[in-house]
């Protein structure tokens, strides 16, 4: 009889395990995906690719799950590295490459534009405007200052400008 | 009833000064006269900058409208006196946004003629308020006591909440600074009509004119204005002589007794506040239809040789406000655009006189800068903050340029009256460490706004592309279907036509 109580108890005992970390394991997921949010919120947004990754979220991701190093992102500078660092428990790293100074925005020498919208299909936050053979411009407030859109211009009508 | 009245709430802290302000009050306003050159830049009030409608070799006419308003928060600009555009260009200013910003550059004609006033605006009890706003948004009326937001949006901000009362701001807490002073003693019929307009504006029954006590003539004045005007529904509030009385929130809180919220605005308990000038100015502009182009201004300080109050165009520059008082005195040797406790030093006597000038004062020794020394925790800065902050953490936290501890430190509540500077027995420059800090702190919210702006859009791309993609798949899917239930049919129409061919043959 004595036996039949521990079994049962301990049956018990493990059931309730049981469920309480299943129900665990499906509503509290894992953090994985939370934390991709908190270190793509550190980014700043330029969605550049200067890290080898189209986007910041993108590159947020490989830092959380493939372990990619912390110190790819320029525009973020030195701060977003400590922050990213003491968010998730690394060591800071120098930048890979410096930042340029100031806020930089492109800048379309619109009497050279042809209309041939590489630029615009480049741009990763729809700052470009203008139709099909037609005049290009930038948004200016919504420029991130990526460059991605400098290169793929086949008549180099397009250069960086500084703000400050 | 006309008699000043003494019931005030409290203000924390504040030092008294001395005053330095006999020097400048001894004789009338004087008249400055139409200078050579006009130098009006335009951007002379807190918001966008204004938008250029004339060409240069215009000529133009005294009151006719220059720079006109883009953007949500602006004030036009009017031509100070009749002359001929000669440049649009950079220019030395005195503004705390850099050194140097686009100006109207104006030789005048010296006959000052004035451009024809067509309407008759006197009657603006007819009006709705709605129209009465939009006519002072025309006038380029921004506040005059030295943070120069333009009036009328501060007025249509009002008017979505619940004012209770209006206060006109003639307390001129900081040393040196008698404008408002003069103003109130030779022009208390304009102040006393503004406010009236602005109690019509704004559905507003009650109006304080606070007033310190030092300055008994001026309320004299104002007295017998009252007493002629007969309008019961405004009143003289004497306030006490402690700098920074004038300061917005703290005057709110002394003739109310309502404390302004942290981040709000006086509108939030009910007030709005208005300096005298400004409401002279806005009656000059809706009675005799003169737009702002002129204003009281004081010059003076023991490098000049004749302190006094001037009436001077907008756009005249310092220089000659100086040498219309005497010039410099030999021992000259510090030009400062305000007061000292709030101003800006120069290097220049070039830069122009603006909406926000509301004090020239030249100074005879540049205060000795002492070494800054170790923080010794005495608290006296904490006692004398207006704001009842706690300048000695804050200063720890601006050093350590902790963001959150500066928030929770209530940085962004700092009015920069530099008090704590004064009484800092280690020299330590509390309030510039503060300015900076509060730049810095703004500049991040700005880039943090930015990235968040840009996040949002790059994620709509995506899906943008996404939803492309899967629109073309699908095209492409049912094109496919299409060709695949067809063409069993077509191959059978082509099977039978070769079969007939075939037969044919």
């Amino acid at each position: 009889m004595d036996m039949w109580t521990a079994v049962i108890t301990i049956s018990l005992i493990a059931l309730l395990a049981g469920i309480a970390l299943s129900y665990a394991s499906r509503s509290l997921t894992s953090d994985s995906n939370k934390l991709v949010e908190q270190v793509n919120e550190l980014l700043p947004q330029t969605q550049c690719a200067q890290c080898g990754y189209p986007g910041c979220r993108p590159y947020a991701a490989a830092i959380v799950e493939s372990d990619v190093a912390i110190n790819l992102c320029p525009p973020g500078g030195d701060n977003t590295v400590q922050r990213i660092a003491s968010l998730l428990g690394k060591d800071t790293l120098p930048l890979a490459e410096q930042p340029r100074p100031g806020r930089i925005v492109a800048v379309v020498d619109e009497a050279l534009c042809i209309g041939c919208t590489h630029c615009r299909s480049a741009c990763p936050v729809d700052a470009i405007i203008g139709a099909q053979q037609l005049m290009h411009t930038i948004i200016e407030t919504e420029c991130t200052g990526c460059e991605l859109c400098v290169a793929p211009c086949p008549v180099d009508c397009i250069s960086m400008r500084s703000l400050s | 009833m006309s008699a000043p009245t003494y019931d005030l709430g409290k203000l924390h802290g504040g030092l008294r000064l001395q005053a330095h302000k006999q020097m400048s009050t001894a004789e009338p306003i004087r008249q400055v006269p139409v200078p050579e050159q006009l130098i009006l830049p335009l951007a002379q009030h807190a918001g966008d900058p204004a938008q250029p409608v004339v060409r240069i070799g215009e000529h133009v006419l005294k009151g006719q409208l220059i720079a006109e308003c883009e953007g949500s928060l602006c004030a036009p600009v009017h031509a100070s006196s009749s002359g001929t555009i000669v440049a649009i260009e950079p220019w030395p200013v005195s503004t705390r946004h850099g050194d140097s910003a686009p100006c109207i550059v104006i030789n005048c004609d010296g006959k000052d003629t004035a451009i024809g006033a067509d309407e008759n605006c006197a009657a603006y009890d007819n009006l709705v308020p709605e129209d009465l706003l939009g006519n002072i948004l025309l006038g380029g009326i921004a506040g005059l006591g030295g943070a120069v937001f333009p009036t009328a949006q501060k007025l249509m901000q009002a008017t979505t909440c619940d004012i209770e009362y209006l206060i006109l701001n003639g307390v001129e807490c900081e040393p040196y600074i008698s404008c408002d002073d003069a103003l109130m003693r030779e022009y208390g019929r304009e102040v006393i009509g503004g406010a009236q307009i602005l109690m019509h504006a704004l559905h507003v029954g009650v109006c304080y004119i606070a007033v310190e006590s030092d300055k008994p003539v001026a309320i004299q004045h104002l007295g017998e204005v009252l007493a002629e005007i007969d309008d019961e529904r405004i009143a003289i509030k004497m306030v006490p002589t402690i700098y920074p009385s004038g300061g917005e929130d703290q005057l709110v809180q002394l003739v109310t007794n309502r404390e302004v919220p942290s981040g709000g605005l006086p509108s939030d308990v009910g007030c709005l506040v208005q300096n005298v000038g400004t409401a002279a100015a806005i009656y000059n502009w809706i009675i005799k239809h003169q737009p702002l182009i002129s204003r009281v201004t004081t010059i003076t300080g023991d490098g000049v040789a004749t302190p006094m109050n001037v009436e001077a165009r907008l756009g005249t520059t310092v220089g000659d406000i100086v040498r219309f008082a005497g010039g410099y005195t030999e021992n000259a040797e510090q030009l400062i655009i305000g007061g000292p406790m709030t101003g800006k030093s120069v290097t220049s006597d070039r830069v122009p006189l603006v909406k926000g000038t509301n004090c020239i004062l030249v100074l005879s020794q540049t205060p000795s800068v002492r070494p800054e020394m170790p923080c010794i925790r005495c608290g006296d800065c904490a006692a004398v903050c207006p704001v009842q902050l706690l300048p000695q953490q804050l200063f720890w936290n601006t050093c350590a340029n902790d963001e959150k501890k500066m928030r929770s430190y209530g940085l962004i509540d700092c009015i920069e009256c530099g008090c704590c500077d004064l009484v800092c027995p280690s020299h330590i420059p509390l309030t510039a460490s503060f300015r900076t800090a509060k730049a810095r702190i703004r500049e991040q919210a700005d880039e943090k706004a930015r990235a968040e702006r840009a996040r949002h859009r790059f994620e709509a791309r995506n899906d943008r592309l996404e939803r492309d993609q899967q629109l073309r798949e699908e095209e492409l899917a049912r094109q496919k279907e299409t060709a695949r239930q067809a063409a069993p049919d077509a191959i059978a129409e082509i099977l039978k036509r070769k079969q007939d061919a075939a037969d044919e043959d």
